[in-house]
């Protein structure tokens, strides 16, 4: 994300480092044992890493358990209604753009009400960090079936086992065109770090799904992913361009089709970045350019120079 | 105007008069096809009348098909105010059979009928018209020539006009080379020729219906005027308010709003986003707001339903945004491309709980800039959603007026990023909402959040009776404050007597032309029109007593209790029994004697108690 660029901002002070305990609001609602709290942890630290100015992040969230987030984060933010806090969020980064805009949800808000909006907003390649923190199970509501349950997964509205075929997460993100797209698990914290990190670094719209267990109403959902429980936590080896015999069969970040091979492996499938494309503009800077260039053929009139020459012409 | 002729005997009738008629006010209806660039030349009788200091208003109709199918242009210029485009035409340009037989009851006995003889045949024994035929058609290709058929007959028909009304050519040639002259040049050598063609057609039969348009000049501010649709004068509203920032989705007729500002704001250093859907685009403009720019966003009927989950959280969260809503038939697709006023009730109480948020609503063309600038004013000095209701009728009719004093009303934008204090709450329990956007430094050290959830005085999430208790009504609080701080509306006409005539929205100037009949006829009557719809501004009700009759003129159905949506919140509000509806429902502006009539109705009525209560 961009540097500051308003003028109007006040001259940066020399202020202390960003600590975990600046960045500690209100005492998590979660329920002991979520996952969510090691995603939390790791936010705080990719936030310390970063060490941006305390005022110019911005933490937004949709609804359901996990987009109690930014509550419990001492920047500004909030917390919008389901399923569109990244339009909204998309509205904050194009509004301003010396602002860093991350946005956290579940599964629910991000694949089900708030389909539609991931698929454009990433598609515009508008500027922010987005963070699912996917539990495959409705928790704030008390478990229904969510977009990503497996088939036969009994809940309060599929007692008899879920019959919808599930959204897989990785292909639908690459699919909507988001310019970096990762994934991890909440119970590899420096992982989830290390992707929060680059995801935030990178131009563009970047997602990041998280596989966040819900002890409560879909406990072991991830065990397959998780080396403690006797899963695998395969990692996703990136190409290195060193020229190596081996580095050919790494994968290559840049690389879509690749990546959709990636996101087709069977559960719990592959963990790490999937692609990354920095070439394409984001639509942060191709506004900016359309203000520039109208600016050139105004030769930067003034507000009301202008509008006084549109009134001219409709005279 | 001129007495009924036969049709095609030229010259035999042309005794009947000797100089031409003197007029003061036109009205002139051009009926043809969407294609037929009728709109181009209403629109350039009414920029011309707008040149000449004359005051002028246009209607239209609009197909909704995608292309083509019959449509019309009304025009009506004259000297005084022009508050309507007129109940019936004087003349009636009629294209096609069509536009003849739809539009002929439209032409006021001894009007005239000018039609294309090439596609047109009139009823050779109806004698209440004047009718005279010319065969534009034929005439256009003759005098155009080439491979553009008939591409020009609206041109030709402008040049008849100009001869028969005398009206200032160079004006309208430069007006034509203003239009054309951006393209190709022989689109503007093909336009005058077209013009000339008909200015100059030598038939004997037009020379009858020759009239001196004798339309004074009016009293000006010393600005020029300019000649503009509502939608147009809404999007300039908004850039002299400083909105730099808006989101939206296609609907008509709302669509020519978002595509002004798409095209407009870059230029302010500003943007515009197409959104996915209605419910993104009012985030998205909720997003530009929490960031510190005012923001708009808007739509037409369905759209607003769309939008109604994300404004239940600029109340909740208190954030400004402007809301328009550019009112049509409904309810669902209903009648796209015809008016209505039946959004009212879904504006001031569409979403969730309790949710207070602003309602205006301008009157006419010019009003629509005025309104942009007060519902900007609103949003940010009281941290609140304002929806602008608008409709059909003002967004595509064309209006002149005085050009605002623009360096006097110029709003500067951006956002407010001072340091807050150490005192500084979002919410305090006593005081206006304040919010911080991002990048601005807390002093607290607590950084505040913006929450659909019901929070404290920094924004966190309380599930406390007694807060959401106080922060309702602290909600409630700041618009009854501000409806207190509204301006009186002053009633026009008779400050007591029979019967007050009330009105919001486009309804104002029908309503204004019936006042001045009914108290011609002898009836003590007033006008009161409403600009702010909720909160209401204060004093009605000791207005309202000073009437027999209140009568609330709207176009929007009444209801299963008998009552149109403003008068059923007036009667709600002030418990006053002699407020009752004048409505209507059949997706056209109010006819000023539709007004009369139903003036007439209730005055019987009420007559008819008095003698036996």
């Amino acid at each position: 994300m961009s540097a500051p660029s308003l003028s109007s901002a006040p001259a940066a002070a020399p202020r202390a480092p960003l600590t975990k305990k600046l960045l500690t609001a209100d005492h998590p609602t979660w329920c002991p044992g979520c996952g969510d709290f090691a995603v939390l942890a790791a936010f705080y630290r990719v936030l310390e890493k970063l060490d941006y100015p305390q005022e110019s992040i911005v933490t937004m969230a949709g609804i359901g358990c996990s987009s109690r987030f930014p509550y419990f984060v001492n920047t500004h933010g909030g917390h919008f209604i389901h399923g569109r806090s990244l339009p909204f969020s998309a509205g904050v980064s194009l509004g301003r753009d010396d602002l860093h805009v991350f946005v956290f949800g579940g599964d629910g808000d991000g694949f089900s009400i708030g389909g539609n909006h991931l698929d454009h907003v990433a598609r515009k390649n508008i500027d922010l960090t987005y963070v699912i923190m996917d539990n495959s199970v409705y928790g704030l509501t008390k478990k229904q079936t969510s977009p990503t349950s497996p088939l036969g997964f009994k809940t309060k509205t599929d007692p008899t086992g879920a019959i919808d075929h599930p959204v897989n997460p990785m292909r639908k993100l690459l699919a909507s065109g988001a310019t970096f797209v990762a994934r991890s698990h909440a119970t590899q914290v420096n992982h989830m770090i290390e992707m929060m990190t680059r995801a935030a670094r990178h131009r563009g719209f970047s997602v990041v799904e998280i596989l966040s267990e819900c002890v409560e109403f879909f406990p072991g959902a991830f065990d397959a992913g998780n080396p403690r429980k006797g899963g695998a936590f395969t990692l996703i080896e990136e190409r290195k361009h060193d020229g190596s015999p081996e580095d050919a069969a790494r994968h290559d970040v840049a690389d879509e089709a690749a990546a959709f091979r990636l996101a087709s492996l069977a559960w719990p499938g592959a963990f790490g970045v999937f692609y990354e494309n920095n070439e394409r503009p984001t639509k942060n800077a191709l506004e900016a350019g359309l203000v520039a260039r109208a600016r050139e053929r105004t030769k930067g009139a003034t507000d009301l120079a202008l509008l006084q020459a549109a009134f001219a012409r409709l005279r | 105007m001129v007495s009924p002729n036969h049709p095609d005997t030229p010259g035999e009738a042309a005794a009947v008069s000797g100089a031409p008629r003197s007029l003061h006010d036109v009205v002139i209806r051009l009926a043809g096809n969407s294609q037929d660039g009728i709109q181009t030349i209403g629109g350039f009788l009414a920029r011309l009348a707008g040149r000449s200091d004359q005051d002028v208003m246009t209607y239209m109709t609009i197909p909704s098909t995608i292309s083509g199918g019959p449509s019309i242009f009304q025009v009506r210029m004259g000297t005084g105010d022009i508050l309507s485009a007129g109940d019936s035409a004087d003349f009636l340009v009629a294209f096609y059979q069509h536009s003849y037989e739809s539009h002929l009851h439209s032409l006021r006995p001894g009007g005239v009928l000018l039609y294309d003889a090439a596609h047109v045949a009139p009823n050779p024994d109806d004698k209440r018209f004047t009718a005279v035929g010319v065969p534009i058609t034929t005439a256009t290709i003759e005098a155009v020539g080439g491979a553009g058929k008939d591409k020009g007959k609206n041109i030709f028909v402008l040049g008849l006009l100009a001869r028969i009304f005398g009206l200032e050519v160079a004006k309208l040639a430069a007006l034509i080379k203003e239009r054309f002259g951006g393209r190709t040049e022989d689109l503007v050598r093909n336009a005058l020729l077209a013009f000339d063609a008909g200015y100059g057609w030598p038939g004997e039969s037009i020379r009858d219906i020759f009239c001196r348009f004798d339309a004074a000049p009016r009293a000006t501010s010393g600005r020029p005027q300019v000649t503009m649709d509502g939608n147009t004068a809404l999007t300039y509203g908004l850039l002299a308010a400083g909105v730099r920032h808006g989101a939206g989705y296609p609907i008509t007729p709302w669509s020519s709003i978002m595509e002004m500002l798409r095209t407009e704001l870059p230029k302010y250093g500003g943007l515009f986003v197409q959104a996915e859907d209605e419910l993104a685009a009012i985030s998205y403009a909720l997003g530009f707001s929490y960031a510190g720019h005012l923001a708009v966003t808007g739509s037409s009927g369905p759209g607003l339903s769309l939008k109604m989950e994300a404004l239940g959280w600029a109340v909740m969260a208190e954030m400004p945004l402007i809301v328009i809503n550019v009112q049509r038939g409904g309810p669902s697709t209903g009648m796209p491309t015809n008016v209505e006023q039946s959004d009212l009730l879904q504006a001031i109480y569409g979403s969730h709980g309790d949710a207070p948020r602003v309602v205006l609503a301008p009157k006419n063309v010019e009003d629509c800039f005025h309104v942009a600038l007060e519902a900007a004013r609103i949003a940010r000095a009281c941290s609140t959603p304002v929806i602008i209701l608008t409709d059909q009728a003002l967004a595509t009719r064309i209006e002149a007026f005085d050009e605002p004093d623009l360096p006097a009303l110029m709003v500067a934008p951006g956002p407010d990023l001072a340091a807050r204090g150490a005192d500084f709450k979002p919410y305090p329990l006593s005081g206006l909402t304040r919010h911080a956007p991002p990048g601005a430094r807390i002093g607290t050290g607590i950084y505040p959040t913006v929450s659909g959830l019901e929070h404290d005085e920094v924004g966190h999430p309380t599930g406390n009776p007694a807060l959401h208790q106080k922060m309702t009504a602290r909600r409630r609080e700041k618009l009854k404050q501000l409806g207190d701080t509204l301006p009186v509306p002053a009633v026009f006409g008779d400050e007591a007597g029979d019967v007050l005539l009330v009105g919001w929205g486009s309804t104002y100037g029908p309503a204004r032309e019936a006042l001045g009949r009914l108290r011609a006829d002898g009836m003590r009557a007033g006008q009161l029109h409403l600009t702010h719809l909720h909160p209401l501004p204060p004093q009605l009700d000791a207005i309202f007593a000073r009437f027999r009759l209140v009568l609330v003129v709207e176009m929007n159905d009444e209801g299963l209790y008998g009552y149109g949506q403003l008068a059923s919140l007036l009667r709600a509000r002030y418990a006053q029994p002699h407020i009752r509806s004048i409505t209507k429902t059949d997706g056209l502006t109010f006819r000023v004697g539709e007004i009369v009539d139903g003036v007439t109705r209730h005055a019987a009525y009420g007559a008819l108690r008095d003698v036996h209560p």
